[in-house]
């Protein structure tokens, strides 16, 4: 047994319960659930949601948290420690690497969005997009995000926000679990609570013709709720409804277990795992599916929203729900906007506080670092990390993260963890440490599930991303082979639909989209050129190219027709697929980092034990 | 809204606002543990 330095503890049960349902509230319960929904056959998709909740997401916590509670007890606070300590074989520590890798490599880009709500939050106080219409609101963001442009006149404010952002979340974890973490949770949660039934309670009782509203709020929750019971056949929905679950629940990320580490060795583990998860389907599934998606539709009608969505619900979080609280007067939009990205700021604070905490331990517990040293360093980590993400947000590397880090690494590591806890550890072992110290009786069916259905379940899930049909057509599948979908994960390692532009450096750069030049503008000593044609469903889609006059010299002309392939301009380009290339090697080799750290870390400990 | 969509929202928001409210309260009056400090 090794015992670390590390002896921090929860200060309270409550706490512990409200920080890991902060953990796993964020972004996605108000934002990206709704959307899912919308996507996948409205009420209809909560069925394969709570499906997959209740044998996947349920045992998945139980498996987390016990695994966390049991290697706690010897001192082990961070995944690579944790399932070493279930099994001594040694890859099960490199698995573990997973379990620190995602939160860094989330947590980059993750805080970035943080940042986002902070200004967000100012912006709606001040009054910014007071007078602005739509499309201002809309380009509000474009322009936040274009780090050359300033929004307040503070210069690269994007970048300050995300310096401030990532010092809050630094000083918050330097206080410790009981001092920092749990005392954030114990304001944050209620908070943002308070603030989703505030603004679900407006989303719901809309009236039409208020303020310029076309639709009750009722329409908006008609819409979402009214079941397409012919979506249920379709694996495309059960594989979006399996991969909330892991969104909302932060399952496979290696935070829950760190939190559960810190958790005394004869406390209840089985009832907080139920309360904490819970309270986030609460959060998302009530409040989540009361707000963006009723006041949209009530403004903007359900063909405007469904388009919207297609674009996810990041955008329809930032770039249009501004412009509809500014219906509500100036007073009510400037609460209403403040609740709103308020309510986002505290969900992804409780969040990220959660992805510092693995590495933190880590650091502590094998290094012998002090927490704040370790505060610092993931802030730094996270710093350098993140600053790809926001120069280069428009070349993809932003969703190349979300993709690899956010994504595919949740679903691998879970797998493993799945099949360590219920076939290594072994279910007996497991059972034992799930219902000791209970304060609820376990249903005895979880013991089954765990050992056979989960891992099922999860491996499924894998493939159905690995082989993701093209369009999501199922049918498609044959043993000749099938075209695959640009968002699988063989077709995205392939850059499939990466289109013409497919070398890193070019002297010319190709149209991406078929259509004609609609429109050639220069905003800010930057030009654009914009295409507008159908796109595969046959709906008008416009694409904007930016380009450098000093640099490029432009070869198509006002009201040109265009075919995907054709010379758009020449000059020297960097091409979007270097960026995504060196965004990718960024994340293999944090990954190979942290395997150093590991073998650095273990050999350490044979040193300590033969010195013993 | 239409029947089917309201009986779906209903009975499945009426369901997790019982369970959450069920475990959150469980989780409050639990009596901790002898050797547990904890609240």
């Amino acid at each position: 047994m090794l015992m670390a330095g590390n002896q921090d503890k929860w200060g309270s049960r409550v706490g512990l319960v409200l920080a890991m349902a902060g953990n796993a509230v964020g972004f996605g319960n108000f934002l990206r659930f709704p959307v899912q929904a919308v996507q996948n056959g409205g009420g209809a998709f909560i069925i394969p949601y709570l499906v997959s909740f209740l044998v996947m997401g349920i045992p998945l916590l139980f498996i987390e948290w016990s695994s966390g509670r049991f290697a706690g007890k010897s001192g082990n606070h961070s995944a690579p420690s944790i399932m070493d300590s279930m099994d001594k074989r040694w890859i099960w520590k490199y698995v573990g690497v997973f379990g620190i890798f995602s939160n860094i490599a989330i947590a980059a880009y993750y805080c970035y969005m943080e940042s986002w709500t902070i200004s967000y939050v100012i912006h709606s106080l001040i009054g910014t997009f007071d007078s602005m219409n739509q499309s201002q609101v809309a380009h509000f963001f474009s322009d936040y995000l274009d780090v050359t442009t300033s929004t307040t006149g503070i210069p690269y404010e994007a970048i300050v926000m995300f310096v401030l952002c990532l010092a809050l979340n630094t000083y918050i974890l330097s206080r410790g679990l009981m001092d920092g973490v749990e005392k954030v949770a114990k304001i944050g949660v209620p908070l943002l609570i308070g603030f989703g039934i505030f603004l679900a309670i407006k989303g719901i009782t809309l009236k039409a013709s208020a303020g310029g509203a076309i639709n009750d709020g009722t329409v908006g929750l008609n819409f979402l709720w009214t079941p397409d019971f012919t979506s249920l056949s379709n694996p495309k929905v059960w594989l979006a409804a399996a991969g909330q679950i892991f969104f909302t629940l932060s399952v496979g990320m290696g935070s829950i277990q760190c939190y559960a580490s810190y958790v005394r060795k004869n406390q209840d583990i089985a009832l907080n795992a139920m309360s904490a998860g819970w309270m986030n389907e609460f959060v998302e599934i009530v409040l989540g599916s009361a707000i963006i998606i009723p006041i949209a539709i009530g403004y903007l009608g359900i063909d405007k929203v469904v388009e919207l969505t297609q674009i996810g619900g990041l955008g329809l979080g930032f770039r249009t729900m501004p412009f509809l609280f500014e219906q509500w007067g100036p007073i009510l939009s400037a609460v209403a906007g403040a609740a709103f990205f308020g309510m986002l700021f505290f969900a992804g604070i409780t969040s990220s506080l959660a992805m510092g905490t693995p590495g933190i331990s880590f650091l502590m517990d094998e290094f012998r670092w002090t927490r704040k040293n370790a505060a610092l360093s993931f802030g730094i980590i996270i710093l350098l990390l993140g600053l790809p993400t926001i120069f280069f947000f428009n070349e993809g590397v932003f969703d190349e993260y979300d993709y690899w880090a956010g994504t595919v690494s949740l679903v691998v590591f879970a797998l493993f963890e799945s099949i360590l806890f219920a076939w290594i550890f072994g279910m007996k072992k497991g059972w034992r440490e799930i219902t000791s110290g209970a304060d609820i009786k376990v249903p005895l069916v979880y013991k089954y599930i765990i050992k056979f259905v989960t891992p099922v379940a999860l491996i499924i899930v894998f493939l159905g991303a690995l082989v993701r049909p093209a369009n999501d057509d199922w049918s498609l599948l044959s043993f000749k082979g099938w075209t695959l979908h640009n968002e699988s994960i063989i077709g995205q390692l392939q850059h499939k639909g990466i289109g013409p532009n497919n070398t890193w450096f070019s002297d010319e750069f190709y149209t991406e989209n078929n259509g004609t030049v609609d429109s050639l503008y220069s905003v800010k000593n930057k030009s654009y050129v914009v295409i507008t044609g159908a796109n595969d469903n046959g709906a008008e889609q416009s694409k904007t190219y930016k380009f450098n006059p000093q640099k490029h010299q432009l070869n198509v002309t006002l009201g040109q027709d265009i075919i995907t392939g054709d010379k758009l301009y020449s000059g020297k380009v960097v091409n979007r697929v270097f960026y995504l290339d060196m965004a990718r090697v960024l994340l293999v080799s944090v990954f190979l980092f942290i395997c150093a750290l590991v073998y650095v870390a273990y050999k350490n400990r044979s040193r300590k034990e033969i010195a013993k | 809204m239409n029947t089917t969509a309201l009986i779906m929202m209903v009975s499945v928001e009426v369901t997790v606002i019982l369970l959450t409210g069920y475990f959150f309260y469980k989780v409050l009056t639990s009596r901790p543990k002898s050797g547990d400090e904890d609240d």
